[in-house]
């Protein structure tokens, strides 16, 4: 949230700041104007091509009233939360300095586990889901300390991470169910109870909870960007690791927890879309590590760590999530939607590169 | 400092003292018999070329290595570093060229990483920004450090700039021996001459600096104490009255050395004229 605000209120405040100190170097702020200054902000990029992809649509798919129906909305910001959810924990490790690949898949593991857990062993749902967030804890953990201890690419580790899941997934469900999918997971005690928080309907508009649990979760991942210790440390661990570890931040325990954020929210995402699906698909989530990545990235995440946003990782879910329903309502073929999520990402990372060589330049 | 020299030949001991270290990579002799002191609000320079062992003298002070032969005291009582935890235990502080500083973080973020304030109650405290801005605004102002506004990234900053945040940092966190490990050495000499200044600010808060650098130019007019250091050796100790700066220039140089380089530069001065 820190950075939507001081978004507006950056530059009067720094207005204000200079006058209060009369014997400051006036002249050279005069030199960092307005424009510049907004534009050096990470979130202003995915915000502003948020706007520009809603009013397009606005236009092409002026057939369905893209921009005034709130049943449209419904539907494109339920497919942006899918992507959002997750996008919150994989911006702050790509700020933290790290990639984890496995975030797609393990949608898929706890999806499953929940679906075997409550059919196959007959748990009620609430212990079930749980031992599943232990299960995607325990999981992020070893992606972590993997990471730190070997000191090898995050990129790679969970790369292995993300190819075990995915075997296991398959192998298991099949040699459990005989089929590809684990079925009937509504059978499950609790499940009605339980399925409200998780993928009840918001209005008669047919918003999801999802919805809010995207909005929830990025609020929650900018102040503790923003305002927290482990905030600073976040930037700090991506930014400069051992610079960091020299003024005593513990490097480690913030990259391991980062990872563990990844990986129970992926988790809540395969629990969510468990008790929407009412059954879970052995290669459930698969692909989708990369939307969480290209979200962060129109987010203003650098991929090298240490620089980016919440709240931009927010619109950049947000604009993914119009382009995949707005091609439909357009009309296009949907085959196209591809090609534009590859092209929102490569406008991305041309502006990111742009901020920060202006956020880095000496004055 | 006179005054500060006669105290400490009536039996005080000093703020830090290194006693004949010596320290040793395998056959080679990093360190041979350096001795070193320093007091509360006096600035002992240490001077050497490239090789000389500076690197490996501040090492030992600041923790990272432990000297083969010799001892550190601190306050007259020898202590024993084992990393630089330790030594900032003790309240000295090193300022490493690399500054310890992520260049994409804010000056006020940057300052407080570590260590950051924080407010409310637990578990729930957050990182309390506005008093750790106000913080940095009121530091860097008594440094006279002149800086357009904590929000700006470190990235933004000048070398020298960069130098005098993280030494008001380590001021700030309560430093009583501040090692600025060649502060100067890569700044232009207007920049140069902005850091000096800081270091004797620092000296004036109370502060015992140890200044690490190759410039002779740099050290003479901020120093109370000049240690010359050559291939691991010290060619000896002098307090500032009994040094002067073209004898400080000259002992730095090699003496005759340096009178060649003269001499074959007023022979390139001569060709190019």
């Amino acid at each position: 949230m820190g950075g939507l605000r001081s978004s507006t209120q950056r530059p009067e405040a720094s207005m204000a700041e200079t006058a209060a100190q009369p014997q400051r170097g006036d002249e050279r702020l005069i030199r960092v104007g307005f424009l510049p200054r907004l534009l050096t902000r990470p979130d202003i990029g995915a915000f502003l091509g948020a706007v520009a992809v809603f009013f397009a649509f606005g236009y092409f798919a002026r057939a369905v009233n893209w921009l005034g129906d709130p049943a449209i909305a419904s539907g494109w910001t339920d497919q942006a939360a899918q992507y959002g959810i997750v996008a919150v924990p994989v911006a702050l490790l790509m700020i933290g300095g790290e990639f984890d690949l496995s975030a797609g898949v393990m949608i898929g593991s706890s999806g499953l586990l929940l679906g075997y857990l409550t059919t196959y062993q007959d748990l009620n749902i609430w212990p079930a889901m749980g031992l599943v967030l232990l299960f995607a804890l325990a999981i992020g953990f070893v992606n972590g300390l993997t990471v730190v201890k070997t000191k090898l690419p995050s990129f790679i580790v969970t790369l292995a991470t993300f190819f075990i899941l995915q075997g296991v997934n398959a192998a298991g469900t099949l040699k459990l169910t005989g089929t590809t999918a684990i079925q009937n997971v509504d059978s499950a005690s609790g499940f009605e109870s339980a399925r409200r928080f998780f993928s009840g309907d918001l209005t008669r508009w047919d918003f999801k909870v999802k919805v809010l649990w995207w909005i929830g979760l990025t609020l929650f991942g900018a102040l503790l960007l923003a305002k927290s210790r482990f905030g600073n440390w976040i930037y700090s661990a991506g930014g400069d690791p051992v610079a960091a570890r020299n003024v005593g931040v513990p490097v480690v325990r913030t990259k391991i927890a980062l990872f563990m954020m990844t990986s129970s929210v992926a988790a809540l995402m395969g629990i969510i879309e468990t008790f929407e699906l009412r059954s879970m698909q052995a290669k459930e989530g698969v692909g989708l590590e990369f939307l969480f990545i290209i979200c962060a990235v129109v987010g203003g995440c650098l991929l090298t760590g240490g620089y980016g946003s919440v709240i931009g990782t927010f619109f950049g879910a947000a604009m993914l999530g119009m382009v995949q329903l707005g091609i439909v309502d357009a009309q296009w073929d949907s085959n196209w939607t591809y090609a534009f999520q590859g092209g929102i990402l490569f406008a991305a990372v041309m502006l990111n590169t742009v901020v920060r060589s202006r956020a880095q330049r000496v004055r | 400092m006179t005054m500060a020299a006669t105290t400490v030949d009536s039996g005080k001991p000093h703020l830090l003292e290194a006693e004949r270290l010596s320290k040793y990579y395998g056959n080679v002799v990093a360190l041979k018999d350096i001795s070193v002191h320093v007091n509360a609000g006096e600035v002992t320079c240490l001077l050497g070329d490239n090789g000389a062992g500076k690197s490996s003298f501040i090492k030992i002070l600041s923790g990272v290595h432990q000297p083969d032969e010799g001892q550190v005291l601190v306050d007259g009582e020898a202590v024993h570093f084992t990393s630089p935890r330790d030594a900032r235990a003790c309240g000295i502080a090193t300022v490493y060229q690399d500054l310890a500083m992520v260049p994409l973080m804010s000056i006020w973020r940057n300052f407080f990483l570590g260590a950051e304030p924080r407010k409310g109650i637990r578990p729930l405290r957050w990182f309390d920004a506005p008093t750790a801005k106000d913080v940095v605004r009121r530091e860097l102002h008594e440094m006279g450090i002149d800086i357009r506004d904590p929000d700006q990234s470190v990235g933004t900053l000048s070398g020298g700039e960069r130098q005098s945040v993280a030494i008001a940092r380590a001021v700030y966190f309560g430093a009583r021996v501040l090692i600025l490990d060649e502060p100067t050495s890569a700044l232009g000499v207007k920049q140069a001459g902005v850091v000096l200044k800081y270091i004797l600010q620092a000296r004036d808060r109370g502060v015992a600096v140890i200044f690490i650098t190759h410039n002779p130019h740099h050290a003479y007019p901020v120093g109370d104490r000049f240690v010359i250091l050559n291939r691991g050796q010290s060619l000896g100790s002098f307090e500032k009255a009994e040094i002067d700066r073209q004898e400080l220039v000259r002992l730095m140089a090699g003496g005759r050395e340096l009178a060649e380089l003269e001499h074959e530069l007023e022979a390139i001065k001569a060709e190019v004229g």
